[in-house]
C-alpha cells in the first residue's frame, strides 16, 4: 500500500487536496480498528511536537503526531497530565507503533478517570485539521472556556478521521496527585460489583476510577496524602457490607488497556448505563470473558474461536435494546469488513452523520467507511 | 445593531400562520396580540428590543415538533426561548418570526442515583434541577450567575459555565443526552444514560449552537453527590498583576480549587454594598473555594493561604460559618444586578490565556480613560474567562455605541493575546460581527455547514452568531426554497 508521510500542515493540505482516491489517515498506527480502509496511507507522525506549554495556565498545544509518551513526559515534569488517561491498544492489537495525541483526541480514547474527570472530548480546547477538501479550518483555542461559535472540537473528538485530518491539538492538562490508593474487594459478581461501585460513585468521596475484573472491584483515590487516607476510610466504612477491602497499590494500565483481554481473538468496547452492565455481560455470546470500567458503564468483552460476525450482531443487538454502543476494537480484518464494527445509530442520528460526512468530507476520501458505510 | 429586514411575505400572512398553530396547540399557548407579544421583546440584552409576530408556548415534544413542522412549511423564522436570560441577544426576535418559548415544559422526568443522572424538561430552571435532587445529597454542576431564572434548555444552546467550573466543567460537560427537535419537525434523541458517542459526536456540537441546530426539549444531565463541605478564602491584594501571580502559583502547586473568583476595586465596592459580605476594600480580591470534609478544606486552605501570604496580602480571611460563606457567594453572584443598580452596563464575556492577566486588565484600563465610560471587572480567574462591565447612560445619545466599540475593542484584545470573544454567554448577536476576528472565512464555512446540514432552510435563530453577511446567501435560500 503506497504511503506518503507528511511533515507539515501544508503537505497535508495538498496531499488531501490533489486526492482523488481514498486516504487512510494514520497517525502512530496503533489504532487498526473499524472497517479496514483500502487507499493510500496518509502518515500524519512527522508533524510531532509540543509547540506551547504553560503549566499555570493548564494548557499544552501540540502537533497531531506528537507521540502521547511525550507529552506524558513533559507534563510530568512539571507534576501535570492527561487527566482523561488515555488508553494505549498496542498491547491489545499488537501494533508496532506508538501512540499519538492526534490518534487519542480523534479516536476520543479516555480511561478510568473518565467517570471523574471527563472524556477526551471534555479536555481538547481547540483543534486545527484538514478537511477533505484540502482546506485548513481552525476551531476552539488554547482557552479553557469558548463557546465562540460551534464546537467543532468535540465533533472532530471521535470522528477517527473521517471528517478531517488533525494537524495540532490544544488541551486542558491537570496537576498530579500527591498520593493514589486502590480498595479491591473480591468475590462480586457483575451485579453486586455494580452496585458496590455505584454506591461508591454516588459518595462524595471523589473516586477516580471504579472497575471489575475476575470477580475484583477496584476503586481508585487519589490526591493529597492525608485526604486520600480519609476517604479511604470512609469508603470502607460505606461499602463494608460487600466483603473485606484490601488497600493495594494496584497499576490502573490493567483496566485502561483491558489487559486480560489481551489474548482475545475479538474484543468490544461497550458503553451503556452502568446499572445496565450487568445485563450486557449476562447477553454476551457463549465463551466471551468481560471485564468492567467506569462504574459499569464500560464494558471490554472478548472471545476468542466460535463465529465472531454473529458474535458481534449479537453484542450490538443486546445493546441496542438498552441504549448505549458497542464497537469492535479488535477482531479478524474478514469481519471487519463484512459487519458494521460501529454501532449503527438510528436513522435520524445516521441520516445527519452521513449528511456532515459529506460536508466535511465531500470526494469521501478521508478513512471512508471506517466508522460507517 | 442590525438586524436582518424583516420578511414582507411572512408579515403578511401573520393571520394563516396563527391559525395553523392554533390547529395543534392550545388556546392560551399562541400569542399574536401585539400588546402581549411584547413581553417577548428582549432578553437580558435589554439595549435591543423587538416584539416577534408570534409567542408559541409549547408543553410537550409533539407539540414542539408540530410547531416548528408548521414554520417550516410557512418559511418563517423561529427564534427558541428558555427564560429570557441571555446576555448576548441570544433570544432577541425579528420582527416576522415566532418565538418558541419552553418555559411550560419544565418537569423532571426521571432520577436515577444508581446511575447519577437526571432526566429533565428544558424549560426547567438551572437552580430547580439541584432542587429536584438535593435532598437526597446530590446537586446538577454548572451554576451560572442567573441559576435561579435561566432554563436547561439556554443553558445547553449557550454552553453555560458558571463560578465552579474550574473543577466540575461547564454544560458539555454535564450533559449526557438530548432530545431534539429539528426545524422541520423531525425528533431524534442524542446520547443517553451512557457516556460518549458511539459515532459522531453530535451532542458535542448541538450544545452551544445557540438554538440554531434544533429545539432541545428534554436533557439527560449528569449529577454528583454534593461534596461534604466547602469554604471560601478572600485574599486581597494591591494589584492585578500580583492576584494573578497568586493564582497562577495556586495552580501549580497542584491544588485544583472549585472555584477562583476575582474582582476590581470598583466591583467590590458595589457588590459590598449589595451583599454586606465584608469585601476587603482593595485593588483586587480573590474569592478561591475548596471543598472536602473540614480536615480536607483545612488541609488545602492551609497550603492555598502558605501561597497567598508569598505575594503580600493586604487582606487573608478564610470564611468563619456558613452564613459568611453564603454572603460571600451571593456578593459575587449578584455582581452583574449590583452594578445594574447604578448605572446602565454591558457586560463583556472574553476569555484570555490567565498569564494575560495583567496586560489584558492594564490595557482595559487606558481604554476607560480613552472612551471616558468606567468599567468594573469581575472574571473566573482560574480558566481566564473575564467579565469587563462597562457603565454607560442609556439615555444619553452615542454613549451605547461608544460603549460598543469600548467593548469591541476589549474583545479585540482578547482574541489577539490568544484568546477567545465569549467564555460563557454565547455570541449572539452580540458579538456576531466580531467573529471574523477569531475565525477565517473557510473556519465560518465549516460551522456555516453544520447549521446546513440541521436545518436547510436558515429559519432557526438565522440572523445570530454569524455577521449577517456572512450568512445572507444562506438566508436568502429561505426564499428559495419555496
Amino acid at each position: 500500500m503506497k504511503m506518503s508521510k507528511m511533515k507539515t500542515e501544508d503537505e497535508v493540505t495538498a496531499a488531501v487536496a490533489g486526492a482523488r482516491r481514498p486516504l487512510a489517515v494514520r497517525g502512530g498506527g496503533t489504532r487498526s480498528v473499524g472497517r479496514p480502509v483500502v487507499g493510500e496511507v496518509l502518515d500524519v507522525s512527522g508533524l510531532s511536537g509540543v509547540t506551547l506549554y504553560e503549566p499555570g495556565a493548564l494548557t499544552l498545544v501540540a502537533q497531531a503526531g506528537t507521540p502521547v509518551a511525550e507529552i506524558e513526559k513533559t507534563l510530568a515534569a512539571e507534576n501535570q497530565r492527561l487527566a482523561f488517561e488515555p488508553y494505549d491498544l498496542t498491547g491489545m492489537l499488537g501494533t508496532p507503533g506508538a501512540s499519538t495525541i492526534g490518534g487519542v483526541i480523534a479516536t476520543n480514547a479516555s480511561g478510568p478517570r473518565r467517570i471523574m474527570a471527563g472524556a477526551a472530548r471534555d479536555f481538547a480546547l481547540g483543534v486545527r485539521f484538514v478537511d477533505g477538501a484540502g482546506q485548513v479550518i481552525k476551531n476552539g483555542g488554547r482557552v479553557m472556556k469558548n463557546v465562540t461559535g460551534y464546537d467543532l472540537v468535540k465533533l472532530m473528538c471521535g470522528s477517527w478521521g473521517t471528517l478531517g485530518v488533525l494537524t495540532e491539538v490544544s488541551l486542558k492538562v491537570l496537576p498530579g496527585v500527591e498520593a493514589v490508593t486502590t480498595l479491591v474487594i473480591n468475590g462480586l459478581d457483575p451485579a453486586r460489583a455494580v452496585d458496590a461501585m455505584s454506591r461508591a460513585l454516588a459518595s462524595p468521596f471523589e473516586v477516580s476510577g471504579a472497575a471489575w475484573t475476575g470477580g475484583q472491584v477496584w476503586l481508585r483515590l487519589e490526591g493529597f496524602e492525608s485526604s486520600v487516607a480519609y476517604r479511604a476510610g470512609e469508603l470502607k466504612t460505606l461499602l463494608s457490607s460487600f466483603g473485606d477491602i484490601v488497600e493495594t497499590d494496584a497499576d490502573w494500565r490493567t483496566m485502561r488497556d483491558a489487559a486480560p483481554l489481551h489474548g482475545a481473538e475479538a474484543v468490544w468496547r461497550i458503553s451503556v448505563k452502568p446499572s445496565d452492565g450487568p445485563a450486557v455481560i449476562g447477553a454476551l455470546p457463549d465463551g466471551c470473558d468481560a471485564m468492567m470500567d467506569w462504574g459499569g458503564g464500560l464494558i471490554w468483552a472478548g472471545l476468542s474461536g466460535g463465529d465472531i460476525a454473529a458474535a458481534h450482531t449479537g453484542v450490538q443487538a443486546a445493546v441496542a435494546g438498552l441504549g448505549g454502543h458497542a464497537t469492535m476494537i479488535k477482531g479478524p480484518e474478514a469481519v471487519r469488513t463484512a459487519v458494521p464494527v460501529f454501532q449503527p445509530e438510528a436513522p435520524g442520528v445516521a441520516a445527519l452523520s452521513a449528511s456532515l460526512r459529506q460536508r466535511f468530507d465531500p470526494k469521501g476520501i478521508l478513512n471512508p467507511g471506517l466508522m460507517a458505510a | 445593531m442590525e438586524m436582518p429586514v424583516p420578511d414582507s411575505d411572512v408579515l403578511a400572512r401573520k393571520a394563516r400562520v396563527v391559525e395553523r398553530l392554533r390547529d395543534v396547540l392550545p388556546g392560551d399557548a399562541v400569542i399574536d396580540d401585539p400588546s402581549e407579544t411584547r413581553a417577548y421583546e428582549c432578553d437580558a440584552l435589554t439595549a435591543y428590543r423587538c416584539p416577534p409576530m408570534v409567542a408559541v408556548l409549547p408543553s410537550t415534544t409533539a407539540e414542539v415538533s408540530d410547531v416548528l413542522r408548521i414554520c417550516h412549511d410557512e418559511g418563517v423564522p423561529v427564534v427558541p426561548r428558555g427564560s429570557g436570560t441571555s446576555l448576548a441577544g441570544g433570544a432577541l426576535p425579528t420582527a416576522d418570526c415566532v418565538i418558541l418559548g419552553v418555559a411550560r415544559m419544565n418537569d423532571v422526568l426521571e432520577t436515577d442515583y444508581d446511575n447519577r443522572i437526571i432526566r429533565v424538561q428544558t424549560g426547567r430552571t438551572n437552580l430547580s434541577v439541584t432542587g429536584a435532587v438535593e435532598a437526597d445529597g446530590f446537586f446538577y454542576a454548572p451554576d451560572p450567575s442567573s441559576q435561579l431564572a435561566c432554563a436547561i434548555a439556554g443553558n445547553i444552546a449557550m454552553n453555560s459555565g458558571g463560578a465552579h467550573c474550574l473543577k466540575y466543567g461547564v454544560t458539555t460537560n454535564n450533559l449526557m443526552g438530548v432530545t431534539l427537535v429539528q426545524m422541520d419537525g423531525t425528533v431524534v434523541e442524542i446520547g443517553g444514560g451512557h457516556l460518549d458517542a458511539g459515532g459522531l459526536d453530535l451532542l458535542g456540537v448541538i450544545c452551544g449552537s445557540e438554538g440554531q441546530l434544533g429545539v432541545v426539549t428534554e436533557a439527560t444531565l449528569r449529577i454528583l453527590h454534593k461534596p461534604e463541605g466547602a469554604r471560601p478564602v478572600l485574599m486581597g491584594f494591591d494589584s492585578a498583576e500580583v492576584a494573578g501571580a497568586c493564582v497562577a502559583d495556586i495552580i501549580k502547586a497542584g491544588v485544583l480549587p472549585v472555584a477562583i473568583e476575582f474582582m476590581d476595586k470598583m466591583l467590590i465596592e458595589v457588590c459590598e454594598d449589595f451583599a454586606k459580605a465584608d469585601y476587603p476594600m482593595c485593588s483586587a480580591l480573590l474569592i478561591v473555594e475548596v471543598e472536602g470534609s473540614d480536615a480536607e478544606i483545612d488541609a488545602q486552605l492551609a497550603l492555598i493561604m502558605d501561597i497567598a501570604k508569598r505575594h503580600n496580602p493586604v487582606a487573608l480571611r478564610e470564611s468563619a460559618s456558613a452564613d459568611e460563606s453564603a454572603r460571600i457567594w451571593a456578593g459575587r453572584k449578584a455582581a452583574f444586578s449590583a452594578i445594574g443598580r447604578i448605572s446602565d452596563y454591558m457586560c463583556l464575556d472574553g476569555t484570555i490565556p490567565v498569564s494575560e492577566l495583567p496586560y489584558v486588565l492594564r490595557r482595559i484600563g487606558e481604554m476607560s480613560d480613552k472612551y471616558n465610560l468606567p468599567v468594573g471587572n469581575v472574571f473566573h480567574a482560574g480558566d481566564g474567562n473575564m467579565h469587563p462591565l462597562i457603565c454607560y447612560d442609556a439615555n444619553k445619545p452615542g454613549d451605547l455605541e461608544l460603549c460598543e466599540e469600548f467593548g469591541a475593542e476589549v474583545l479585540k484584545l482578547c482574541v489577539e493575546v490568544g484568546g477567545c470573544l465569549t467564555g460563557e454567554h454565547g455570541v449572539g448577536i452580540e458579538k456576531r460581527d466580531l467573529m471574523t476576528h477569531q475565525y477565517a472565512p473557510a473556519d465560518l464555512e465549516a460551522q456555516m455547514a453544520v447549521k446546513d446540514v440541521f436545518d436547510a432552510k436558515w429559519l432557526l435563530n438565522p440572523a445570530k452568531v454569524f455577521p449577517l453577511a456572512v450568512s445572507e446567501p444562506r438566508r436568502a435560500t429561505k426564499f428559495a426554497a419555496e
